[in-house]
């Protein structure tokens, strides 16, 4: 699988997901945001970090790089795109996903592990998970707490967008489970067709024991998954 | 030359955890504070040639990068 992992000036954890999939034995490329073509990718990766300093809005002014008039072109014609954290944030400035996500809350960084429940597991990026299955993956962020009008979060539950919820440890959706103050508990969703996903957490941190844990390999490994039967049965 | 200040504040409609902060502040000051809500203010330095789009321009910038229509409202004043 070619696998593109933008790099903007201010990311940061672009190496993290760049080693997450030598792990799964890939083998990414980094693409330079002041690039213009994502020409032959089947996925491309917007890591978490800091782009531009998140000067203005978290994202904003990312969202305008080079590289992404061609990311928003592979995304809108099917193409798989994964935004993770940052990757998430300019996700929503772009219009790909809707809502945005504005200050956590409490108004502090949060960085600790988080429990999230799984919503959908016939995703690209979920198939190795079943529903409702409660995993456990850092979050990282100051501005992570999403958010979106009644009409927008009425369309999200109509189309099943909502991919990850934060939970507690036994798996309630409340405030408590909540590090950030997210409309629904939301922590990461997907576009209609299901070929964009944004979340707040970051899986990348958690496919190793080693580092922690691997609860986040999943999400690799249904890429994969979804990249070898689409090979083998045709688009 | 032309200046466009620009306010740009969230919704009403979004709850404003920055705000709220410095509301409790204010009445734990004991000022009789009924909401604040925190906004960015910008100045845009326009030249001359664009006095008579300039209008349009600063709607066109507020609405791509200034502002996010999604969760902030904004206006501006031109002057010079």
């Amino acid at each position: 699988m070619k696998i593109g992992i933008v790099r903007f000036p201010g990311s940061n954890c672009e190496v993290d997901c760049f080693e997450a999939w030598r792990v799964l034995g890939e083998d990414p490329k980094m693409i330079w945001h002041q690039e213009t073509s994502v020409q032959g990718y089947d996925l491309i990766v917007l890591p978490g970090g800091f782009s531009y300093g998140d000067y203005l809005r978290t994202g904003a002014i990312a969202r305008f790089s080079p590289i992404m008039e061609d990311v928003i072109r592979f995304a809108k014609n099917g193409g798989l795109v994964w935004g993770i954290c940052n990757g998430f944030q300019i996700l929503t400035e772009c219009g790909l996903l809707p809502g945005a996500l504005l200050r956590n809350r409490e108004l502090h960084f949060i960085c600790g592990p988080q429990y999230l429940r799984v919503e959908r597991d016939d995703l690209a990026y979920t198939n190795q998970y079943k529903q409702s299955d409660i995993i456990q993956i850092p979050v990282n962020h100051g501005e992570g707490n999403y958010t979106i009008d009644d009409e927008g979060l009425k369309e999200l539950k109509a189309n099943n967008q909502i991919v990850f919820r934060y939970v507690t440890a036994q798996g309630e959706v409340n405030d408590q489970g909540s590090p950030n103050g997210s409309r629904d508990n939301i922590a990461g969703i997907v576009n209609k067709e299901g070929n964009i996903l944004g979340m707040m957490p970051h899986p990348e941190r958690v496919v190793e024991e080693i580092i922690g844990g691997t609860d986040g390999r999943g999400m690799f490994l249904s890429i994969l998954n979804h990249w070898e039967r689409r090979m083998k049965h045709g688009a | 030359m032309l200046k466009a200040k620009v306010t740009v504040i969230l919704k009403n409609s979004i709850l404003d955890p920055q705000g709220s902060a410095v509301e409790k502040a204010l009445r734990s000051m004991d000022y009789p504070v009924e909401s604040v809500r925190i906004g960015k203010f910008m100045e845009v330095n326009l030249p001359e040639e664009a006095r008579d789009q300039a209008e349009e321009i600063m709607h066109e910038i507020c609405r791509k990068l200034l502002s996010n229509p999604v969760i902030e409202d904004y206006s501006f004043e031109l002057e010079g």
